[in-house]
C-alpha cells in the first residue's frame, strides 16, 4: 500500500523525469532506427517506461497488466513476426511524407500542449485539504469522501474488479468476444492455402 | 508530479507513435508506432481519472465508495479496455502482415496496392 503525499516528494520527481526521457528517448528510436529489431527492442523500453508512470499514477494493477500483457504478449509477437520476414533486407524505409508529417505532427503536438496547460483543471488533490486550497476553485471535500478517495487508490484492485463485473459489464463481455474473433481469425489468416 | 507533466509525456509519445505511423513503409514499424499511440493515450486516461476532481464528488458528501470507486477508476478501466483492443489488433495485424508477405514476398505498404490496379 503506498501512502499519502508520497508521489510529491523530490525523489518522485525524479523519478517521473529520468522515465519520461527514456521513454520519450526509446520511442524516438522505435520510430527513427533503421534495424526494425532494435526498434523492437527499444519498443520495450517504452513500455516498461509507461508501466513506471502508471506505478508514479498510484495505478499499479494496470503496470503489472502493461508489463504481462505489452513486454511480455505484444513485444514477442512483433519480434517473432520480425524474424519471420527477417529477408527484407530494406530494414524501416520511410516514404517522401517526412517533411509534411513532420510539420502536422509538430502542429498538432505544440495544440496538444497548449491545451494541456491553458485548461483550467479542477485537481482532486488540493480538494482534498492540502495546503492551497483555492487551486480547486473552493471546492473542499468532506472529510467521509477524502477517506473514501484514499480507500479506492489504496487498494484498487477490487475496485476495478468490480466496476468490471457491474458497470462495465456489457463491454467486458464483448471484449471476451473480440479476443475470441481474434484468435481465430488470426488462425485463419495464417493457415496455408 | 502534477496532472500536466503526464499528459505532455503523453501527447509527445502519441505525435512520435503518429509521425511513425504516417512515414514509415514498413507495416510491421507502422504496428510498432501505433502501440505507441495507444501508450500515450493509456497514459491520459489514468492521469486524468487520478487527478481530476469529479464533479459529482464535490457536490454529493455521502457517496457510497462503489460511487467514488466509479469515478475515480473508470480511466484505468478504460485503459485495460485500450490494452485488450491493442492486443487482438496486434494478433489480426501480424497475421495480415504475414499472410502478405507470404503471398506478396513483401511487407512494404506501399507494395500492397492490389486494390489499386
Amino acid at each position: 500500500m503506498i501512502g499519502q503525499g508520497i508521489e510529491s516528494g523530490p525523489i518522485i520527481d525524479i523519478a517521473f523525469w529520468v522515465i519520461a526521457i527514456s521513454t520519450i528517448i526509446a520511442a524516438i528510436a522505435v520510430v527513427q532506427l533503421k534495424d526494425l529489431f532494435r526498434s523492437a527492442l527499444f519498443l520495450v523500453v517504452s513500455f516498461i517506461g509507461v508501466a513506471g508512470m502508471f506505478v508514479l499514477l498510484r495505478a499499479e494493477f494496470l503496470a503489472a497488466v502493461q508489463i504481462l500483457i505489452y513486454v511480455g504478449a505484444i513485444s514477442v509477437l512483433i519480434i517473432f513476426a520480425i524474424l519471420m520476414t527477417r529477408d527484407v533486407e530494406e530494414g524501416s524505409p520511410s516514404n517522401r511524407l517526412r517533411i509534411p508529417v513532420g510539420i502536422i505532427v509538430a502542429l498538432f503536438l505544440a495544440v496538444a500542449i497548449f491545451v494541456v496547460i491553458d485548461t483550467e483543471w479542477r485537481l482532486l488533490e488540493p480538494a482534498m485539504g492540502g495546503e492551497s486550497v483555492e487551486a480547486a476553485g473552493n471546492v473542499v471535500l468532506s472529510a467521509d469522501s477524502v477517506a473514501k478517495v484514499n480507500e479506492v487508490f489504496s487498494n484498487t484492485v477490487p475496485m476495478i474488479a468490480r466496476l468490471l463485473v457491474n458497470d462495465f459489464v456489457l463491454a467486458f463481455e464483448v471484449a471476451s468476444v473480440l479476443l475470441l474473433a481474434a484468435v481465430v481469425g488470426a488462425l485463419a489468416l495464417i493457415r496455408e492455402g | 508530479m502534477n496532472l500536466e507533466s503526464f499528459m505532455i509525456v503523453a501527447a509527445i509519445i502519441f505525435a512520435i507513435g503518429l509521425y511513425g505511423a504516417l512515414v514509415k513503409r514498413n507495416a510491421i514499424t507502422v504496428l510498432m508506432s501505433i502501440e505507441l499511440m495507444f501508450n500515450g493515450v493509456n497514459i491520459t486516461a489514468v492521469a486524468l481519472s487520478r487527478y481530476v476532481l469529479p464533479a459529482r464528488l464535490a457536490l454529493e458528501p455521502d457517496l457510497a465508495t462503489n460511487e467514488v470507486a466509479q469515478f475515480l477508476l473508470t480511466g484505468q478501466v478504460f485503459a485495460i479496455f485500450i490494452i485488450t483492443v491493442a492486443a487482438a489488433e496486434v494478433a489480426l495485424g501480424l497475421a495480415i502482415i504475414l499472410a502478405i508477405y507470404r503471398n506478396r514476398g513483401s511487407v512494404l505498404v506501399s507494395d500492397i496496392n492490389l486494390m489499386k490496379k
